[in-house]
């Protein structure tokens, strides 16, 4: 068996004295620690880690106001919830962090959503850029978002809230914020998204928003869903060292109705009458 | 779109058949008290109650004991018993480093992706093969779907040393006979005698065997999620125990580069 790993992302120049130790990096061609280090922006090597060459201004300037987006869901948020619920019982900083990633993963409000509707969107390259809303809501109805048999199945059309009555003035804001930065898809949302919402029935969501962000940056659905997880990583980090810091007392443990409990069932045995 | 959030009915409560741990008092499982009506059972056999609410007869148990037993590997060479390993090597918790591994093993060619796709290609040939019909149709559709068959074929080997040490146990066992199990061999039987040449691994037998027992294939994919985890203790404790960061180390000259050439930073 080999012992080289193949990557079109990444080389290491060698110390000449220990091939284990690296002289210099390169990402992409581009030098990290002697060239980019001090020059690039975080957005820049983060698109470098996963794409070719570097980002245009627009470009960059899309994912970084993205990520602002993305980066605290706040604690209502289930992944978050789930990071909480590491740091108030003290759990390891990692533990915190894969709770965030294993329950945002999912596909409602998480990152399979995301890919999901990133999925809907490439499929729906076919259409026109002026396509009608209608003819939107019914390729997106039908299409079928591919799946792993371990994902449970969805039941909502991605990127909308099923349990959502109106749609958040935070979605709202994010939409306008990051069509104003250009890409075709959020233009398109933007322009049509309240009869979007009535076609469909549900609001829209944070997670249709991301998806379209994502796609208009070119990133492929599989790309998509693994920067979803990254980029919500920091508001899970800060909440979970800020409730590890507190009290568990002050933690919401909530209230719980048994409704299968043996202690009813043998108060509910009948009794005998006396003979 | 209604008018009043469907969430409120669910707020500040939660509502489990499940059951409850009243801190200090009991706890119930499943309907039953865990310290009274549950205490003496098997660890295994509470485990698969609490997936599926069913207990299971001496012989089931122990065949469900043996599918985890027969492939716990301690070989740190193995994908997901690498994450343990490389966990221990950089001195990180031992707890994080199972986890990791053990989230790992729900993979597209092995574990968890194929015990659910396994189980529901069984229970399809099943029905199948029970209505008379021939299992060509139903081998070439899942082919046709997913370019393999879960359960049949191997990633890096042709046999399974597993196969042979379980089905000794299932015909002691008297579980041999089940329809799943004989379906899945009638299905092994037909890609031998077609032009298939697959043969049935590890991942077609156990989701029949559980199958047989009334698994749905999640209730199957959910049994399975420990099967793996004796292996991987040994794994994380060797490279523990070996000084910090010597577990398959790489060279520099281990990456092999094919990207774009030497280029200046331009800033946008």
């Amino acid at each position: 068996m080999t012992a080289t790993i193949r990557t079109r992302i990444w080389q290491e120049e060698p110390e000449p004295a220990d091939r284990f130790a690296t002289r210099a990096a390169r990402c992409r061609g581009y030098d990290v620690y002697g060239d980019l280090l001090g020059q690039a922006r975080w957005v820049d090597m983060l698109w470098l880690l996963f794409r070719q060459d570097a980002p245009t201004r627009e470009q960059a300037s899309l994912l970084e106001a993205l990520a602002v987006a993305l980066a605290n869901p706040g604690p209502r948020d289930a992944a978050v919830h789930a990071a909480m619920c590491a740091g108030v019982g003290g759990s390891p900083a990692a533990a915190a962090l894969m709770a965030a990633l294993a329950v945002g993963a999912g596909r409602h409000g998480g990152a399979q959503e995301v890919m999901a509707a990133m999925t809907c969107w490439a499929q729906l390259e076919a259409l026109s850029a002026d396509v009608s809303v209608q003819a939107w809501v019914e390729a997106w109805s039908a299409m079928a978002a591919p799946s792993l048999a371990i994902w449970p199945d969805a039941d909502h059309a991605p990127g909308f809230e099923p349990n959502g009555v109106v749609t958040p003035g935070v979605v709202c804001d994010a939409l306008a914020r990051l069509a104003a930065l250009g890409g075709p898809r959020l233009a398109w949302l933007a322009a049509h998204r309240t009869a979007v919402e009535a076609a469909v029935g549900l609001p829209l969501a944070m997670s249709g928003v991301a998806a379209a962000a994502l796609a208009d940056l070119g990133f492929s659905p599989e790309q998509g869903e693994m920067l979803h997880l990254l980029l919500r990583l920091p508001g899970a980090a800060a909440h979970a060292l800020e409730q590890r810091a507190g009290s568990y007392k002050e933690f919401p443990f909530f209230a719980l109705e048994l409704q299968d409990d043996p202690r009813d069932a043998l108060l509910n045995v009948p009794v005998k009458e006396a003979a | 779109m209604t008018k009043t959030s469907p969430l409120e009915q669910h707020a500040g409560l939660l509502r489990s058949r499940m059951g409850g741990a009243f801190v200090g008092e009991r706890a119930v499982f499943r309907g039953h008290d865990l310290h009274a009506d549950l205490a003496d059972m098997d660890w295994l056999a509470l485990y698969v109650f609490g997936i599926t609410g069913q207990r299971y007869t001496p012989a089931q148990l122990k065949v469900l004991h043996a599918i985890w037993v027969y492939t716990s590997y301690p070989d740190a060479r193995i994908w997901n018993n690498r994450v343990a390993a490389l966990a221990g090597s950089a001195r990180s918790s031992g707890n994080l480093g199972v986890a990791a591994a053990l989230a790992v093993s729900e993979a597209e060619i092995y574990g968890r992706g194929i015990d659910i796709r396994a189980a529901s290609f069984i229970q399809r040939a099943q029905q199948v093969r029970a209505s008379g019909a021939s299992l060509d149709d139903c081998i070439r559709d899942e082919l046709k779907q997913h370019r393999a068959i879960a359960g049949y074929g191997r990633p890096i080997a042709a046999g399974d040393e597993r196969i042979v040490p379980m089905m000794q146990l299932i015909e002691q066992q008297g579980l041999a006979d089940g329809a799943h199990v004989q379906t899945a061999l009638a299905v092994e039987q037909h890609l031998q005698a077609g032009r298939w040449r697959l043969r049935m691994n590890y991942a077609a037998l156990t989701a029949a065997l559980t199958s047989d027992m009334g698994f749905t294939p999640r209730q199957h994919y959910q049994y399975g999620f420990p099967a793996f985890l004796a292996g991987m203790q040994p794994c994380y404790i060797e490279a523990s125990a070996k000084p910090a960061g010597t577990l398959l180390p790489l060279a520099c000259d281990n990456l092999s580069y094919d990207g774009p050439a030497p280029r200046r930073w331009q800033a946008a």
